[in-house]
């Protein structure tokens, strides 16, 4: 034996060097390196999808800092939702002195376009002073927002003025006063093309307020303070001393540093959100190069086996096909994050309305390095899986394959690489989502989504098998059995278009569900129009004219507007100061609107305690909405003292009530009994139905000549708003969506070549046998549809269930299923591999056998 | 002379949908240095098999193989890839040359995971000397069959191997084209005083070695010495 140990140790010391298996590699790619950078061109979609959306996340951020002062407009903005009283009014006259300061009210309310008579609930802001101090409002023409504020004139968002056909000149009517378009608004500070669809802003100057007689009791009015510091002043240090006073009256602030943070954080957020969707076609190509790759080994193993023969180890002969495919894999991702550099370009036109500032495009060599680490770490770790087998390949298949070669692919260390790709997955989603709970969320999700459709091809392998119909024809037995055979493509293109399939069905489905959740709300008998902020003297009227009109008054319901003073002895200071106490701050931090009844709707059912309609023994016993009384910690038989506009009132929670908030109606989060608010300062909310969009549209023409104050929500203007938001929104969801169905046509066309690669030769003989270009068109044509009806069946079942748990837990809203979509998906899908099965075989089609063999083999 | 190897007791098995299948049993024999064997027998005999354990390509399922006093049976695979490596050259029925790599290429493989250098010179020469000086550019697919076995011969001789084993050498060829990859076989055999243990079903073939083992039914049938 130490002769043995001697001679085989001798070649120790010469060991041969990484030069040499660099040198095989590159020997050994030279007839595959087209094809190998197919495979890989599978990820490189991928890779370009996350390194545009890092480089634009990166150039975001940058211009983020560059402009958070123009999102903001001012150094300071001090803002406030209640009432502003003497004491803030002080307390905002003495901060910063020598400042440069300015007002805004900002509110909700209906505007009159007089020339169309057409009316609209806009957000108004009135404005007072120079504000903004950074950036400005940007109008058509330019000069209009300075000297709108100097004259009765409003300057009118741009899809206001599209929407009604308005022109420059014309009259607008906010409240009782009559002012004049003094230009388009075209984007105020920190708004978005969202932003404006949601609520149109109408700014018009602050000496006009009062005259509208807008501000009544009861509207919701928000107060901003806007201050311009001199250079010597630090707004950061100037704000860290004030805020205790700030908190003292509820007052919020903003700074320049503070907007930077919470902008860059939620639009960190959106980034994280679209690097994940990236991410997921990421994934789609990472299984397309596992089996391309797994393919690419079977092919060498007569190759591998000869150098097993000549004395290569199995290590050496692995880590030459590992130099290969990191190389392409680098190769591919240089290629991907360079596209990707390129298609950043697009993304601030994609997300135009979702940003709140101008967007600049440059490198950002970051992105691409982490693009092109992650291209080659997850190429190098989803190839693994095949890779590994290399070890295993034994030089016996020099003389004939071995009758051990079965444990080729069954390696125990690929459970290990199986392991650590969920890990990486696992990983990487946390990276994107900042939390482990959503991570592992996600990761089961793709896992689930793998493992089913797996399942659903080994299920149609083994049941071909089982009930193959052997009297059938031979074309269609042939179509059936290449569905089984030794070298099959089913799982991978099932799984690889299922999972296409999965994602793009899915987005279908939730938007769906997400406008049907408000379509199905105005339909049938439900109101589609709220009348708000009518004060209780022009209660009767608003009735009487609805109802004049043809119109039912559905609802009509008193609101009381109060805050909560204390809970169970506690104050806000007290709660505050002592954290330990049970009870949450967030009880004290806002205004309630609050109805009284005697008794409950039937969108409200008591969970919990019971429900009193009066006052029982001289105690005032309300009821509260479940998920409000879970937020604020409050249960049954708790204390609270609430605070309507200056009176204290005493009660006990008596019940907790689950609301159904899907419904349109008005709905509270706390409800009194009769005879306890009956005589406190309120307003009163009608609800409608108008029966058709003209009768709507007289109806709101009148009552908003009538009664300026009362703003009106259309809901039929809410539901194309909501189309108009999901479509910007779905776009941008599409945009990404496609990287995924791109690679999945390249995962699909990358599968089908490897299958032309392994049909080829008995295609050859086929038709050397006399088969017709028709009859081997006809096999082709069957697989690739059994393939791809059965991915986007299964890839559509699985979306149906996905869609169903979002809409329940997410969006928690009723899951309708409409099939249209997903329908025309549905032959889509199996048709688009049909067509490239057909397009990669057109070679054997339609050249002489011997030709095909001799270009191809 | 010194024995290059020794078989002893030598069985292979294998086990397939829980049925036992014997292809070897019990084998025995020695082969001196620089003799001429061939292993004949009939389709599966166990020939090739045979073959593929004494070159340690394979593991037996009992008995020992001693190859230039080496215990391959007791090595691991990577162990026997470099006994291969040190002693060993093939020919195989269907050449097994690297199709991405050109003739040259091929030749200087089995040197090259020696870790040799200045290796072309040498290889070329070989090339030279089956007579494919010219065709060392090229790769397997652009040679014919016997041209791709002159390729495999310098290949194989390329580590001045101390055992040449030969699985039907010449069974994918021509009679013409056989007759002249055979002459070279045993040239270079001669030449290199390397000991050359072929497989084969052609008995003309097996006449010009000097001893033949017949397998059958994976037992050795008989083992006799032809006096050329």
């Amino acid at each position: 034996m130490r002769k043995q140990d001697q001679e085989t140790n001798m070649q120790e010391d010469k060991s041969i060097g990484l030069s040499w298996l660099f040198t095989m590699a590159w020997r050994d790619s030279r007839r595959s390196r087209s094809r190998l950078f197919l495979f890989v061109s599978s990820i490189m979609l991928g890779i370009a999808a996350l390194v545009a959306i890092y480089s634009f996340g990166d150039n975001l951020r940058q211009d983020i800092d560059q402009q958070a002062a123009t999102l903001i407009g001012a150094d300071l903005v001090v803002s406030t939702n209640k009432p502003v009283t003497p004491d803030v009014r002080k307390l905002m006259d003495s901060i910063g002195r020598g400042a440069q300061r300015s007002q805004q009210r900002s509110f909700a309310s209906m505007i009159l376009f007089t020339a169309s008579g057409s009316s609209r609930l806009v957000q108004v802001r009135a404005l007072e002073g120079e504000f903004p101090y950074y950036g400005k409002i940007e109008t058509s023409p330019a000069a209009a927002e300075r000297y709108f504020r100097k004259q009765r004139a409003a300057l009118v968002d741009k899809t206001l003025m599209l929407q009604f056909n308005a022109q420059i000149g014309d009259s607008i009517k906010v409240g009782e006063v009559t002012f004049s378009i003094a230009g388009i608004l075209n984007k105020a500070p920190g708004q978005t093309g969202i932003s404006s669809s949601v609520a149109p802003v109408v700014y018009i100057p602050m000496q006009y307020l009062d005259q509208t007689k807008l501000m009544q009791k009861g509207s919701r009015i928000s107060s901003f303070f806007f201050y311009k510091f001199k250079k010597y002043q630090d707004a950061e240090k100037l704000s860290k001393k004030i805020e205790p006073r700030l908190e003292y009256y509820d007052l919020d602030q903003d700074t320049i540093e503070s907007q930077k943070r919470d902008t860059g954080k939620s639009f960190s957020d959106l980034t994280n959100f679209l690097s994940l969707v990236g991410f997921i076609a990421l994934l789609l190509g990472c299984t397309g190069v596992a089996s391309a790759i797994h393919i690419y080994i079977r092919e060498k193993i007569a190759t591998i086996a000869i150098l097993r023969c000549l004395g290569a180890s199995g290590y050496q002969a692995f880590f030459i096909y590992l130099i290969q495919i990191t190389s392409i894999g680098f190769l591919g991702s240089i290629a991907g994050a360079m596209l990707g550099t390129l298609i950043q370009h697009i993304l601030p036109v994609v997300l135009k309305d979702l940003l709140p500032v101008a967007i600049s495009v440059s490198i950002s060599w970051k992105a691409i390095f982490q693009g092109i680490a992650l291209g080659t770490i997850i190429s190098i770790l989803f190839a693994l899986l095949p890779l590994i087998s290399i070890r295993n390949i034994s030089p016996l298949n020099t003389l004939r394959i071995s009758l051990g070669d079965t444990r080729l692919f069954r390696d125990p260390v690929k459970y290990f690489v199986y392991l650590l790709i969920v890990l990486f997955i696992a990983v990487f989603s946390y990276m994107q989502l900042g939390a482990w709970k959503q991570a592992l969320y996600f990761t089961s999700g793709v896992l689930t989504a793998f493992l089913i459709l797996s399942a659903v091809s080994w299920g149609l392998i083994y049941l071909v098998r089982r009930f193959f119909p052997t009297s059938w024809s031979y074309l269609w037995r042939q179509g059936l059995a290449n569905l089984f055979r030794p070298n099959n493509q089913t799982l991978i293109l099932i799984v690889s278009i299922g999972l296409g399939t999965t994602f793009i069905s899915t987005l279908l489905l939730v938007q769906n569900v997400l406008l049907d959740r408000v379509t199905l709300s105005a339909s049938g008998n439900q109101p589609n129009m709220v009348l708000f902020d009518i004060q209780s003297n022009q209660k009767d009227e608003v009735a009487e004219l609805t109802r004049s009109q043809g119109f039912p008054v559905l609802q009509e319901v008193p609101i009381v507007t109060m805050r909560v003073d204390e809970v169970n002895g506690y104050t806000a200071a007290e709660v505050k100061k002592d954290t330990t106490l049970e009870v949450s701050k967030r009880a004290f931090s806002s205004e309630l609107r609050v109805t009284f009844r005697d008794s409950l709707t039937d969108s409200e059912t008591v969970t919990e305690g019971k429900w009193y309609g009066s006052v029982k023994n001289g105690r005032i016993y309300v009821s509260l909405e479940e998920g409000y009384a879970q937020r604020i910690k409050v249960a049954v038989g708790d204390e609270i003292i609430f605070n309507v506009q200056g009176a204290h009132i005493s009660t006990t929670v008596g019940s907790l009530r689950r609301v159904d908030w899907n419904r349109i109606q008005t709905n509270f989060r706390v409800l009194f009994p009769v005879g306890v608010l009956e005589d406190a300062p309120q307003f009163h909310v009608l609800l409608t139905r108008a029966p058709s969009t003209q009768a709507s549209a007289r109806f709101q023409q009148i009552l908003v000549s009538r009664f300026p104050n009362i703003s009106i929500i259309d809901l039929d203007l809410v539901l194309s708003v909501l189309d108009e938001i999901l479509t910007k929104i779905g776009f941008v969801i599409r945009f990404m969506a496609a990287f995924s169905i791109i690679t999945g046509l390249i995962v699909l066309i990358a599968s089908v070549l490897i299958s032309k690669y392994q049909r080829i030769r008995e295609s050859v003989l086929l038709r050397t046998l006399g088969a017709s270009r028709k009859q081997i068109l006809f096999i082709t044509v069957l697989e690739y549809f059994f393939l791809g009806a059965l991915a986007a069946f299964t890839g559509i079942v699985i979306s149906i269930a996905a869609s169903w748990a979002l809409a329940h837990f997410v969006f928690e809203t009723q899951f309708i299923f409409r099939p249209l979509p997903v329908i025309v998906l549905f032959f889509i899908v199996p048709a688009l591999t049909v067509f490239i099965g057909i397009l990669n075989s057109r070679g054997i089609l339609n050249k002489p056998p011997l030709e095909v063999l001799r270009s191809e083999i | 002379m010194e024995t290059i190897l020794k078989v002893k007791d030598l069985s292979k098995t294998y086990t397939s949908a829980g049925h036992t299948l014997h292809v070897l049993k019990d084998i025995n024999f020695s082969v001196t240095e620089g003799s001429t064997l061939a292993i004949v027998g009939p389709s599966g005999s166990g020939k090739t098999t045979l073959l593929g354990l004494c070159a340690g390509l394979d593991r037996s399922s009992a008995g020992s193989v001693e190859l230039n006093n080496i215990r391959i049976d007791q090595l691991n695979e990577d162990q026997r890839a470099r006994v291969r490596n040190q002693y060993v050259g093939f020919i195989f029925q269907n050449f097994q040359l690297i199709p991405t790599l050109t003739a040259l290429e091929n030749v200087m493989v089995p040197l090259e995971l020696r870790g040799e250098r200045n290796i072309q010179e040498r290889s070329l020469a070989l090339l030279d000397k089956v007579g494919l000086i010219d065709r060392a550019n090229h790769y397997p697919s652009q040679l014919s069959g016997g041209e791709q076995q002159r390729v495999a011969l310098a290949r194989a001789f390329s580590i001045s191997p101390k055992i040449l084993f030969a699985d039907e050498p010449t069974g994918n060829l021509d009679a013409e084209t056989s007759g002249k990859v055979m002459k070279l076989i045993f040239d270079l055999n001669k030449e290199s005083g390397t000991t050359l243990i072929l497989v084969t079903h052609d008995m003309e073939l097996a006449s010009k070695t000097q001893r033949i083992i017949r397998i059958r039914g994976g037992e050795i049938s008989s083992d006799e010495t032809i006096e050329n």
